[in-house]
């Protein structure tokens, strides 16, 4: 099979061989992470050991020097895994928390943050998000003061990635009183006193250590604000194309899998004397559901296009995110349907795959923000 | 007579009951609720992971709960059909979608066809303790190769002296670990099509049935869902429940029952879930005003209230035929698949409407959409009731 574009006969290559060390190194323990509610911190060395941790990043920070190509075929492959949310907490790092480093990065935190986590030995996590600001990023309270040679950080965050695990959190700080578009920063924020953390847990992603990080008088060195002083809600929206990109490329990997497998489990599985693909109505959802998942391919790729070739693609972004993680979670949950009550136990794949699938039309901005931003660009 | 100004102005607080609810249903309705608010839902939490204790069934049999509908005779309360819609209604405020499927399982699907089929005998072994909750029934009838297909299954049963040999196995079982009894559809006769099944009643100590495994699901965590086998199992013929060859039409009917309270359970479960989501929309903030009065988010409580209400009303107007002697086969489907629909669009549009908090355990939202999931397959699939409902035009 030839590549489909924007990918060549190199990016399916090096596609064949991330699938195989997935498969190899990854899949064989993904039901017991799920089920522990945590993958282990090797995970990244030896992701690292791939150099699958930076495929995008330059050879003088140890990456691999290529670009947001290869990474998307990484991004896509990671659904083998079968556990989202071991793919998230990869994805956390090399989509949303090291980015900004390697864009906005002095020279100096480049090579003492995105260096070791290229190299697996620092993960990152990115704390946006607050206990009362979620899709209204720049009503965030967490504050940063200014005082001798840094600032002093109080507040906290929630739903954030990687929380527990993360020996760095690129944190979203309000610098001046008013903070809003005018007055938000970046700050680098290491693990150390006065951050502490507590998991959450969730209807799926169940590996991955999400969690509210509490800040209580962290003094964070000046050498670690990220980007210019008040300007980090432009950081912000510079991340956001790529993550929501990522998560698009996420659902793609995930639908196609979801449907092989099902298509077979609907060969297999028989009811009334014949297997239940032969009943036309599970024909026909199947075929909705390969429609559903080409369909996706179709959007993200062509969105992905752009963005590698240096567009905006602000619009063709926006909706891929938007139509690929609803439809994601509903082929998901028509999976789940097709293995009837085998979709509901554990055993199964399915029942985990849809509970992954519904944090799409909420994470990374929710389904009514993606609308939001679409309205805007239409100009209504 | 009302006058101008009363009869313009939307009553929105309007509180008549249903017409089919007389007051002595409303004053059940309060005692159930109170039971279930002050002795249930404080313990939803912890039986998610232990599965709730057999003292829920010795409890609601004392008060007696778990024969609202059944015979006096036989310990029950002889109310009408309403009553069990009653309790479906009420249980699902403890918040365990698996505590209500499986006080339903006992009462709704097992002890119908017992009460229905059973001799004077078996009744009084089998259907008196279970009114008092001191006997827990559950129901086999979907083994690992045969779920929606009834008739596919190969559980056998040979006449063996006086008396079966049973030999298969039965899977995603109900109380299927804590059951004293299962009502077992079996296959007597492999060559005679439909008229070759037949149901008994096998006590879950007798030799030879083994609680293989306890299975692990998506929702429903406080009950408990068991794979069985049956090996070498040997009953007196005074354990066949009704008659030898009837048994696939016995339990087709049983599934009538079940599913339309199922349906009840749906419609109170979504409207649960909306109420406790209204609140949420009416206390988040997001770009300076509570979530709720975005529109597009009010538009999605009006779309939710609008099918809650659509559902509600299908369940009643079908119990009401139901209880008025119709077996309304094709409504009951209808009123199924529809509030099974609309109890996981509900749970899942209120995760949408709670953003990140919809997506963690604290809410409770997330798991309100894992256990209204199962009504989409349990006690037949959408497929099949679209199925049911379309043959039933001759289709
Ligand atoms: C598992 C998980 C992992 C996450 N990881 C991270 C992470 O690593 N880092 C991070 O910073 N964040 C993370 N998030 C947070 C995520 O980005 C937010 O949950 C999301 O942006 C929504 O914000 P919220 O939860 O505050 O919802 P809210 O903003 O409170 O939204 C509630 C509801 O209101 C709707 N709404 C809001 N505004 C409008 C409007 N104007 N018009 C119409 N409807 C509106 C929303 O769509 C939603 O339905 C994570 C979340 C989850 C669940
Ligand atoms: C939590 C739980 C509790 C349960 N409790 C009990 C219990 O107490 N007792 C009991 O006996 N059973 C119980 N069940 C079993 C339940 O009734 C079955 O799972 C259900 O009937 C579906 O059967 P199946 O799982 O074999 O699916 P299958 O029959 O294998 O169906 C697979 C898919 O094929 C579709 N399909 C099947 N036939 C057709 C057709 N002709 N046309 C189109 N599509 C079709 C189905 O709709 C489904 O989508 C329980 C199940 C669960 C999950």
């Amino acid at each position: 099979m030839s590549a489909t574009p924007p990918f060549t006969d190199e990016h399916e290559e090096l596609r064949s061989s991330v699938r195989g060390f997935i498969e190899r190194e990854l899949s064989p323990d993904a039901q017991s992470w799920e089920a522990e509610e945590w993958f282990p911190d090797e995970v990244f060395a030896k992701l690292a050991g791939q150099g699958l941790l930076g495929l995008k990043y330059p050879a003088e920070y140890g990456g691999e020097g290529g670009d947001y190509l290869h990474e998307a075929v990484l991004v896509e492959e990671l659904a083998r895994i079968g556990s989202g949310g071991t793919a998230a907490g990869i994805g956390a790092h090399v989509n949303i928390a090291t980015p900004p480093i390697w864009k906005f990065g002095s020279e100096e935190q480049k090579q003492r943050y995105l260096a070791p986590a290229i190299r697996g030995e620092k993960i990152g996590a990115l704390g946006i998000t607050e206990p009362d600001a979620g899709s209204d990023v720049a009503s965030l309270r967490t504050t940063a003061t200014r005082v001798d040679g840094g600032f002093l950080v109080n507040g906290s965050k929630t739903y954030i990635t990687n929380g527990v695990r993360a020996h760095f959190i690129v944190t979203a700080v309000k610098t001046t009183a008013e903070g809003g578009h005018n007055g938000i920063s970046f700050l680098i924020i290491d693990r150390g006193e006065g951050v502490s953390s507590s998991k959450l847990r969730k209807l799926g992603w169940n590996a991955s250590d999400t969690a509210t990080i509490s800040f209580e008088d962290v003094f964070v060195g000046q050498e670690n604000l990220l980007g210019p002083l008040h300007e980090g809600f432009k950081l912000i929206m510079a991340n956001f194309q790529w993550e929501r990109l990522a998560m698009a490329l996420g659902a793609v990997g995930a639908m196609q899998l979801a449907y092989e497998r099902t298509a077979q489990y609907a060969r297999e599985r028989t009811a009334f004397g014949r297997p239940i693909a032969k009943h036309q109505a599970i024909r026909h959802k199947l075929a909705d559901l390969a429609a559903s998942a080409h369909t996706a391919r179709c959007v993200t790729y062509d969105a992905l296009r752009r963005f590698c070739a240096g567009e905006q693609a602000l619009r063709e972004v926006t909706i891929a995110k938007l139509v690929t993680q609803r439809a994601c979670f509903e082929l998901m949950d028509e999976c789940l349907q097709i293995h009837g009550g085998a979709g509901y136990m554990r055993e199964y794949w399915v029942e985990r795959a849809a509970r992954d699938a519904r944090l799409g039309p909420i994470g990374g901005g929710s389904d009514e923000i993606m609308r939001e931003i679409l309205g805007r660009l239409l100009d209504l | 007579m009302a006058s101008t100004e009363t009869v313009l102005k939307p009553d929105h607080q309007a509180k008549r009951k249903h017409f089919i609810f007389t007051d002595e249903h409303e004053a059940l309705r309060e005692s159930i609720r109170s039971f279930v608010l002050k002795e249930l839902t404080p313990h939803a939490e912890e039986w998610e992971e232990t599965t709730f204790p057999d003292s829920v069934f010795t409890r609601m049999g004392e008060l007696g709960f778990l024969g609202l509908d059944k015979p006096e005779a036989y310990g029950g309360q002889g109310g009408d059909y309403y009553t069990s819609l009653v309790l479906a209604e009420e249980i699902v405020k403890a918040n365990s979608g698996g505590l209500a499927m499986g006080v339903a399982v006992h009462t709704d699907m097992a002890m119908p066809p017992i009460l229905a089929f059973g001799s004077e005998e078996q009744k009084q072994e089998w259907v008196v303790p279970a009114i008092k909750g001191e006997k827990i029934l559950c129901i086999g009838i979907t083994e690992p190769d045969a779920g929606s297909d009834v008739a596919g299954i190969k559980t056998r049963a040979v006449k063996d002296g006086d008396g079966y040999l049973i030999n298969g196995s039965k899977t995603y079982i109900t109380n299927g670990l804590r059951a004293d009894v299962i009502v077992l559809v079996t296959k007597t006769d492999a060559d005679a099509g439909y008229d070759g099944f037949t149901l008994f009643l096998v006590p879950m100590d007798a030799p030879g049935v083994i609680r293989e495994k306890k299975l692990e699901k998506l929702g429903m965590h406080a009950s408990d869902t068991a794979l069985l086998a049956f090996q070498d199992v040997r009953v007196p013929e005074s354990a066949v429940l009704g008659q030898v060859g009837k048994g696939f039409y016995n339990i087709m009917w049983e599934l009538q029952g079940e599913r339309l309270i199922g349906a009840a359970g749906c419609v109170a479960g979504a409207q649960r879930t909306f109420e406790r989501t209204l609140e949420y929309a009416n206390e988040r903030k997001a770009f300076g005003r509570s979530i709720g009065h975005f529109q597009v988010i009010r538009h999605k409580f009006a779309e939710m209230a609008t099918k809650i209400e659509s559902a509600r009303q299908m369940v009643y107007v079908t119990a009401w035929r139901f209880a008025n002697g119709e077996y309304p086969v094709r409504e009951i489907s209808m009123a199924k698949l529809h509030a099974a629909r609309v109890a996981v669009e509900v749970a899942d549009e209120c995760i949408q409407i709670h953003g990140g908090a919809g997506y963690m355990r604290e809410y409770g939202v997330e798991r309100a959409w894992r256990d209204a999931r199962l009504n989409r397959i349990g006690a037949g699939t959408d497929e099949i009731m679209l199925d049911v409902i379309g043959r039933s035009y001759g289709l």
